[in-house]
């Protein structure tokens, strides 16, 4: 059971989410998790899924979504050389002994800090997903409040889809 | 008529039809629905049967389709309309049979807004068809119905669904059928890989023990005559699933019959054995290949298949080959011809013979009774009607597998029964649709005393339309399938399946049918004899043996040289 993304070239036609994360559930694949936004030609949507599975469960999931009739293009990103990258938000409690060590870690990870208020910082990063799970650990012993993660978005480095 | 008349949505539908070669649509009207139905009673192109209930409609859509070739038509309004329909378009997507279904749709302005009669059906539908579209805009119609046309019967055909809401069948604009279908995501492989082909053909030649499985892809693509020139020209035996029924001619040399869960002692035993086995138009569904771990063990499997997620579905292949079986098949029988390739005719002897052997192996005869036996009332209907060449259709049980393994189909598109989904309901509105696409032909619906009452309104429609369907009800008392299983598996504890029917002659009386009942063997022919002649519908009552089991029996799970031929012995 291997980490895969997957990137999908879809019409930009309403439905066509729903299309995807229907065929996911129906047929048992599990969506780790999932990015979607339009390309420059605003006809075409781009959609990164993050999926687990043996190789015959990629094979059947590639295969499936290829038969959606919106969708034009599907590739496994694991298989072909590519750019992975992923936003977080992480709300911080501040206090005077901590703020330093916050600071630190921000600066040491190529974080910044996006808003302050007196008690709370919140740190954006953005990095592939070990960046960010580095973060995360450096700052859980100070005190996350609340985070939220975007999920991977991914880009092949040759391949144009 | 000048190009800029405008039409109103319900007018564009109609001509759309009408482009698409459409005659014949099965349906039943309703609120959403009244403008279409309104631009049908202002045409005579058109003909729409009303049915009585909405999954009857599409089941007899597809009945059309299967026995026609054509592309069914139904038309249900919205809502419980298009709820109703569910299953039947759920079963022409897992056979894989080409449908456009209507559906009535409330106002653009309406939907989301839990509306009187309103169902999110392209939601609904999302999972059990081909495609499907919510029109948005009157505009987008004849283009949305071509590409619906397109895309239900070109690949693996299915059921495409398109939603109308009643704003847009009402709205207005001019009419321009498109004349090509441009679906960038949309490209069904038909040609085979010409290396795969060459290697899936030496493979067959060096095989000293081949078998064919064909599948209904092999029907579909219209590949039976390839698929025979290939079995005879390689001496391949042939094995068919329920849905390849008739693919490969019954009175044809080599012919093992059906495999699978019911099918032939000697056709499960040739797979298990085989050391090639290839796979024309069949998704290997569990029915057809019991115990997936235990299925072609020592086998190679060349599989060919259009849908490219049937292929390492189930069964793990080694050479897969994606395309139009009756392309694949062609080229593999030129390539064969042009070689001259020599065939190991000797090396297959002994596995000629072991064949024979196996055929040996028959099931054993039940305890006779005095009641009819279901497996003699239907080895007689067979042997009754077959000069007719009959339409056969079947419901979902006993009966189903009796008809599968009993009649001899030496065509394709003479059995009409619900494979993958197993709709009980199915066959009676299936035979409708063979009636109204098929003038004249001898239809025949084989179905259990549980089955016929799912959709047994539609006597109406028979009657209203002269479909002269003969119901052949195989009356044992019980849903003797689930019985079955519960008799082996569950301790005899028949929990709900003992089930009680109306008297099936009054019930045909009242509707105008002919009924009639047979309880004793010399009674058989007659009645088939006189319902031939019937100019009605027919349900004929064959009281049976409550307890007669089918015949060779694999149990679920288990794998396919487990064969029970009879209550005590294990056939091994």
């Amino acid at each position: 059971m291997n980490n895969h993304t997957i990137s999908i070239s879809v019409t930009n036609e309403p439905g066509v989410l729903s299309r995807i994360v229907d065929l996911f559930s129906g047929r048992g694949f599990n969506i780790e998790s999932l990015t979607v936004a339009p390309t420059m030609d605003r006809a075409f949507s781009r959609v990164t899924i993050v999926t687990q599975g043996d190789d015959s469960s990629i094979e059947q999931i590639t295969k499936q979504l290829n038969r959606l009739i919106p969708i034009l293009k599907v590739t496994d990103l694991t298989i072909a050389e590519a750019i992975e990258t992923e936003v977080a938000l992480i709300k911080v409690h501040t206090k005077d002994e901590t703020r330093a060590q916050i600071l630190n870690c921000v600066a040491s990870t190529g974080a910044k800090v996006v808003d302050v208020t007196d008690k709370i910082y919140t740190i954006q990063i953005v990095g592939d997903t070990k960046q960010v799970n580095a973060l995360m650990e450096l700052l859980r012993p100070i005190g996350i409040k609340e985070f939220v993660r975007s999920g991977k978005t991914a880009l092949s480095k040759n391949v144009s889809l | 008529m000048s190009k800029k008349e405008l039409y109103s949505g319900a007018e564009i539908l109609l001509k759309s039809l009408e482009e698409e070669g459409v005659r014949e649509i099965f349906g039943y009207p309703g609120g959403a629905i009244l403008t279409i139905y309104d631009a049908l009673y202002m045409q005579d192109k058109i003909k729409h049967y009303l049915v009585r209930h909405e999954q009857a409609a599409i089941h007899a859509a597809e009945g059309y389709a299967r026995t026609t070739g054509k592309c069914g038509v139904a038309l249900v309004t919205s809502g419980p309309g298009a709820c109703n329909a569910i299953t039947g378009i759920a079963n022409a997507y897992y056979d894989g049979y080409p449908l456009v279904v209507l559906t009535g749709q409330v106002s653009s302005d309406l939907i989301g807004g839990d509306a009187f009669q309103e169902a999110d059906i392209v939601g609904i539908t999302r999972s059990c068809c081909k495609h499907n579209y919510l029109v948005k805009d009157v505009k987008d119609l004849a283009r949305i119905i071509k590409e619906a046309f397109y895309i239900a019967t070109t690949g693996k055909p299915g059921p495409v669904v398109i939603d109308l809401p009643k704003d847009v069948i009402n709205a207005k604009t001019t009419f321009n059928y498109p004349k090509e279908v441009k679906l960038e995501g949309y490209n069904p492989t038909y040609v085979g890989h010409p290396l795969q082909i060459k290697k899936a053909l030496k493979m067959l030649c060096y095989a000293q023990r081949p078998v064919i499985i064909a599948g209904g892809g092999v029907l579909t693509s219209g590949a039976e005559e390839a698929l025979t020139t290939l079995a005879q020209n390689l001496e391949i035996p042939v094995t068919h699933t329920l849905m390849g029924t008739g693919v490969y001619p019954a009175n044809c040399p080599k012919y093992l019959g059906m495999l699978g869960m019911h099918g032939n002692y000697w056709a499960n035993y040739a797979v298990v054995h085989a050391d090639v086995i290839f796979a024309v138009g069949t998704r290997f569904n569990d029915r057809i290949t019991g115990c997936l771990k235990r299925f072609a063990q020592d086998s190679q499997v060349i599989h060919v298949d259009i849908d490219p997620c049937s292929i390492s579905k189930n069964v793990k292949v080694d050479v897969p080959i994606v395309g139009d079986a009756k392309n694949v098949l062609k080229s593999m029988n030129e390539l064969f011809e042009a070689k001259k390739q020599e065939i190991h005719r000797a090396k297959k002897e002994a596995w000629f013979a072991q064949i024979e052997e196996w055929k040996k192996k028959r099931v054993i005869p039940a305890v006779n009774s005095d009641k009819l036996s279901a497996v003699k009332v239907i080895e007689t209907i067979y042997e009754t009607t077959k000069e007719y060449d009959p339409i056969v259709c079947t419901e979902v049980g006993q009966h189903q597998m009796w008809t599968a393994q009993l009649f001899q189909f030496n065509k394709p598109r003479r059995l009409i029964t619900s494979g993958g989904l197993g709709t009980m309901g199915f066959g009676f509105p299936a035979a409708m649709g063979a009636c109204a696409g098929n003038n004249n032909k001898v239809v025949l619906n084989i179905a259990g005393d549980g089955s016929i009452q799912m959709n047994i309104q539609e006597l109406a429609t028979c009657a209203d339309y002269g479909f002269k369907v003969i119901n052949c009800v195989i009356n044992n008392g019980y849903l003797g399938m689930v019985r079955q299983w519960q008799e082996k598996i569950y301790n005899k504890h028949y929990s709900q399946t003992k089930i009680s029917a109306p008297d099936f002659v009054k019930l045909a009386e009242a509707y105008g049918a002919l009924g009639m009942r047979v309880e004793k063997e010399e009674e058989i022919v007659p009645a088939i004899k006189r319902a031939l002649e019937a100019k009605t519908p027919v349900i004929i009552d064959f009281v049976c043996e409550n307890f007669e089991m089918v015949y060779p029996w694999v149990l679920a799970g288990k794998p396919l040289n487990e064969v029970l031929l009879s209550n005590d012995n294990d056939g091994m």
